[in-house]
């Protein structure tokens, strides 16, 4: 199928996309890396009546070490946060994590903002920062706010980002102890969409953050880590499960156990990164 | 022929491949003449409804848009169609028009067509069609289609059944009686689809001025299609031209008659103007032949030392709403239901096959056809049986084979055998793989709680069919092929072949062939096929049988160019023919290898100074060949697989470690080629057997439509593939050349079905549903 007709922007600044926001409102959809936006498109499951290409914005590049964050620029793609050392040394959840993002064609194209507003309840890298603790700026022409992780992910496709407003960047906090993560998705090939998913983030202090992903309408955040037998108990009553082509419930509710049992297990959490 | 200076035998690249890689392929989409326009098509969005109206006035009104038509209107051009043949008896199918009139009856059946300046443009129009439908209630699945008090597909018919056909042979009933065990298996192929690179492409071209109808078509079969768009249009043959320029992978899917493809020729003479259509991926889904739908119940009955007894088999498959034109959608179960148990001395079996419309889209012969159901199925009855009696799988095996010195051998169903090697298969696998290594790796693995398992499958593959294939049955499709060569002034050759290329290498190996027995180099020879105007009329290339019967018409030719050359070359030597030989593009003196003349400087005395020839010689300079396979109807080859995998019994996923073959092909052509093609098959064996699935919801909407969801093998999950090769000659054919295109599909996934059952066997845990996803295996096991 080709695209239903649209018009197409391309903006100089932030300004500039605010005002094209404002000027033509819900038909108006941002353009940032176009892995899932453009397939829809071609599908014609997506109609935009005008495409905003936030694609070369410099104002949304960038990764920046900040005293208490690392901070993404919205337009990072998932090969420049692959590469950067800012990353390894700071959220090496994500250098583990991306590389289980379709595939290298995709990775250079697909931006960390473009996932994160996308609201995929597969994708990864919403369940990576929802396990880091990160917040999105949701930037508008009134200002700015951050939304922690937790309050961003509504549903499927679904997010807190109101009319009007850019998701400009993500911050992930420094922690105060060394921090260990742990990732692992099951899916049949390589690059797939995963049929369950798991995001481990756990520090000296014993603190713990455990997120399943691919398995309900949004990543989730399962209480009681780093106790294997408390999370158990979270999946059981905590997760609302949601079937795929791939996995029904009670796959994906096998699955997410499975993951829980190895990213948990006493010799996992030493071994991790 | 193993004479490593002869062409054939010899390991070549093919020439295209250099081209392809160079992005410099001419597909159809790469033909753009001025004025062309793009078809799209308003399809059915139910599995089964009453199109009450579709008014086209607000789509014809869409600037950009010249036309748009519904089925009736595109009747009025394009006569229908019915899938049946002769020997098939008692196979019934509806006419079928090329946009549906009426009813649909299926979700994605195109209902009415839009012709536009560009395709986007027609997709527009799409949206302003107005279109009422009145649902019906939609037959899916298989048993339900087999409910005699169920909902029935087509209003005149009493049932939902296509065909029906019963086998028996010998005594099944005694046998099971008096066996030592019995085992059993209830299988559920699940529906795939082929997924080509190149989608189905056509462009039409219908010329007012002359009534001449040129189609350039991504097809296998140009010479078929040529003669149903010369009696479905009333276009005389002699009008007609079909030719396919590169084809982007076929696999079988690319020798049907689909209703797009009639409905843009109807397009291209209702406006006088070229048309174009190329599917994309989501209507290929929709509406490309899916295949392999079955369910299969069989049993096996053995004796205490390991014999196989007898099988008993019922098979129940689901083709869509018609039988597929003009090959039919019985062939996939006639096969299945005679394959059953072909590589074994077992001389008793039962079968029931029936052959049920549904509403899904139609099914097809697609690559191996039927042979990975019926390998499956056997293949699994054989483990168990094994198991049951305590006997090692290749064992089992070993003591059930028909022996090598049986031939010629019939087999239960009727198959005649000419000359099949399964003892030297069998044993040639057990070396190449290091059998007993396996099984040790295997033991100490599951001693550390890692599952890995080893899977056999013995097969044999239909190729080189002859007439009794189609034409006895009616069908206008060609049993022969033909070959013309054309001596060139430089010494070099041309040949215009009726076998047809889509990246397998048919052109590599007649030019091979010709050059064999041309005594040129294969790079002296050009190859020209796929243009009904310009090569000789043929069957082309489906079924394993390019090379095993196109291959033959090379041959032919070739060998009549050279004993003209040889004759004309005796004249001019003033020496006999039959002292001379041609080698590497020269005349040279037999017994001696001495040069006489070169062929560049024969051509030049043939063509341009014939008036030194002695008065009265009038050199053939261009000659033909044809053959046809004569005495058995097919050429059967057989083979060996095995696959070892390691099965994760907490996720379910089966990690590919290693996968072999040993395959008898008779004489070989080109053994770079042979396994490319065996590795290709193995994977799309494999891809059925684990990954490809066209899922439909109850309602009859197929869920599948994207390559995300619908999942074909990568790379990436690939393993190793190791070949190892017997040949058998064919005495059926001067060439000794058998087909080998499908071979690696028939039996990979009977492999891997056999080593996952293998791998999960301390579990107590069998699958019979493939493809073996995850939660397949999960459900296997009992944690889901």
């Amino acid at each position: 199928m080709r695209a239903a007709p649209f018009a197409y922007l391309r903006p100089n600044s932030l300004e500039e996309v605010f005002a094209a926001l404002a000027q033509f409102g819900d038909e108006a959809q941002l353009l940032a890396g176009g892995q899932s936006l453009m397939p829809a498109m071609a599908l014609r499951m997506a109609r935009p009546g005008v495409l905003v290409d936030i694609s070369r914005l410099g104002e949304l590049r960038g990764i920046a070490l900040e005293a208490d964050a690392l901070v993404f620029g919205a337009g990072t793609t998932y090969s420049q946060a692959l590469r950067s050392p800012l990353v390894a040394e700071h959220a090496p959840l994500l250098a583990l994590a991306i590389p289980h993002i379709a595939h290298e064609a995709v990775r250079s194209r697909g931006t960390l903002g473009g996932s994160l507003a996308n609201a995929d309840p597969a994708s990864e890298m919403p369940a990576c920062m929802l396990a880091l603790g990160a917040q999105v700026v949701l930037r508008s022409a009134e200002g700015e706010r951050a939304v922690p992780m937790e309050e961003f992910a509504l549903g499927t496709y679904t997010t807190a980002i109101e009319p009007g407003e850019i998701l400009a960047a993500i911050r992930v906090p420094l922690p105060e102890t060394a921090r260990r993560t742990r990732f692992r998705e099951i899916a049949r090939r390589s690059g797939d969409y995963a049929m369950a998913g798991a995001a481990l983030v756990s520090d000296e202090a014993g603190e713990a953050r455990f997120v399943l992903f691919a398995v309900s309408d949004r990543p989730i955040l399962v209480s009681g880590a780093p106790n294997l037998d408390a999370v158990l108990a979270g999946i059981d009553t905590e997760v609302e499960f949601f079937p795929d082509n791939h996995a029904g419930i009670a796959t994906k509710r096998h699955l997410a156990g499975v993951l829980a049992r190895d990213l948990l297990s006493r010799s996992a959490l030493k071994e991790a990164a | 022929m193993n004479d490593m200076t002869r062409p054939i035998g010899r390991a070549m690249p093919r020439a295209a491949a250099r081209r392809h890689a160079a992005g410099r392929g001419r597909f159809v989409d790469d033909i753009a003449p001025a004025g062309c326009l793009h078809v799209a098509f308003l399809r059915s969005p139910h599995a089964h409804a009453r199109i009450l109206s579709i008014d086209l006035t607000a789509a014809l009104d869409l600037p950009g848009v010249v036309d748009a038509f519904d089925g009736p209107a595109c009747a009025e051009l394009c006569k229908p169609w019915i899938g049946t043949l002769d020997h098939f008896p008692g196979l019934r199918s509806p006419e079928q028009h090329a946009l549906a009139v009426g009813v649909a009856r299926w979700s994605g059946e195109p209902v009415a067509a839009v012709v536009a300046t560009s395709r986007a443009i027609a997709e527009d129009a799409l949206d302003l069609i107005e279109a009422e439908f009145e649902e019906l209630p939609a037959v899916t699945d298989i048993e339900a289609a087999l409910d005699p008090e169920g909902v029935r597909i087509h209003e005149n018919y009493d049932s939902n059944l296509a065909f029906r056909l019963d086998l028996n042979a010998g005594e099944p009933d005694a046998a099971f009686a008096g066996a030592a065990a019995i085992v059993e298996r209830s299988f559920r192929f699940n529906r795939q689809t082929g997924v080509t690179l190149e989608p189905r492409s056509l462009l039409a071209d219908f010329q007012p001025g002359t009534g001449e109808l040129t189609v350039h078509h991504s097809t296998q079969t140009p010479y078929q299609m040529h003669d149903v768009y010369s009696r479905h249009f009333g276009i005389p043959e002699e009008r007609v031209r079909v030719v396919a320029p590169d084809v982007g992978g076929s696999f079988g899917l690319k020798l049907h008659v689909y209703g797009e493809e009639m409905a843009t020729v109807a397009a291209s003479i209702r406006l006088g103007c070229p048309v174009k259509f190329i599917a994309d991926r989501y209507e290929s889904f929709l509406t490309d032949i899916h295949l392999r739908d079955h369910r299969v119940r069989a049993r096996m009955a053995v004796a205490a030392d390991g014999e196989i007894l007898a099988m008993e088999v019922d098979d129940a498959t689901g083709i869509g709403p018609f039988s597929v034109y003009p090959r039919t959608s019985a062939v996939e179960g006639n096969q299945a239901i005679r394959l059953m148990g072909a590589p074994y001395r077992m001389q008793s079996y039962k079968g029931t096959l029936s052959v049920l419309f549904q509403n899904k889209a139609p099914t097809c012969q697609y690559r191996a056809v039927g042979h990975p159901i019926a390998c499956m199925a056997t293949e699994a009855l054989v483990d168990a049986a094994a198991g049951a009696l305590g006997l090692d799988p290749l064992d089992i095996r070993r003591r059930n084979v028909v022996p090598d010195d049986a031939y010629p051998y019939r087999t239960a169903n009727g198959y005649m055998l000419e000359g099949l090697s399964h003892q030297a298969c069998l044993e040639k696998l057990a070396a190449l793989m290091d059998y007993d290594a396996l099984r040790r790796d295997q033991a100490e693995a599951r001693a550390r709680g890692v599952h890995r398992g080893i899977g056999l499958a013995v097969f044999v593959e239909i190729t080189n069919p002859g007439p009794a294939f189609y034409g006895v049955g009616g069908a206008r499709i060609s049993a022969q092929d033909g070959c013309t060569v054309k001596l060139e002034p430089s010494g070099a050759f041309s040949i215009a072949i009726s076998i047809t290329e889509q990246g397998q290498g048919t052109e590599a190996i007649a030019a091979q062939i010709a050059a064999d027995r041309l005594g040129v180099s294969p790079e002296r020879i050009s190859v020209v096929s796929g243009d009904t105007r310009t090569t000789p009329y043929g069957g082309a290339t489906w079924a394993s049988r390019g090379a095993g019967i196109g291959g033959v018409a090379v041959m032919k030719a070739a060998e009549a160019m050279r004993a003209n050359l040889l004759d004309l070359a005796g004249t001019i030597l003033q020496a006999s023919p039959e002292a001379l030989d041609i080698r590497e593009g020269v005349i040279v003196d037999a017994e001696t290898g001495t040069e006489r003349m070169s062929l560049a400087e024969l051509g030049r005395i043939l063509y341009f100074r014939p008036d030194t020839l002695p008065p009265g010689t009038h050199p053939l300079l261009t000659v033909s060949g044809h053959h046809v396979p004569q005495g058995y109807p097919f050429a059967f080859t057989n083979g060996i697989q095995a696959s070892h995998v390691e099965v994760d019994p907490d996720t379910g996923l089966v990690k590919l470690l290693g996968h072999w073959v040993v395959e008898d092909c008779g004489t070989i052509i080109n053994p770079l080629l042979v396994d490319e093609q065996i590795r290709g098959g193995v994977v799309h064996g494999i891809g059925g057997a684990l990954f490809e699935e066209c899922n439909y919801s109850p309602e009859g909407q197929l869920l599948s439509t994207t390559l995300a969801d619908y999942l074909v093998p990568l790379a990436s999950e690939m393993p190793d593939i190791r070949i190892a090769h017997v040949a058998t000659p064919t005495k059926t054919s001067p060439l000794g050349a058998k087909g080998v295109g499908e071979a690696g599909t028939a039996a990979s996934g009977a492999a891997l079905l056999n080593a996952v059952n293998d791998a999960l066997s301390p579990f107590g845990a069998v699958l019979a549903e493939t493809p073996l996803s995850p939660e397949r295996v999960l459900r296997a096991l009992g944690k889901v």
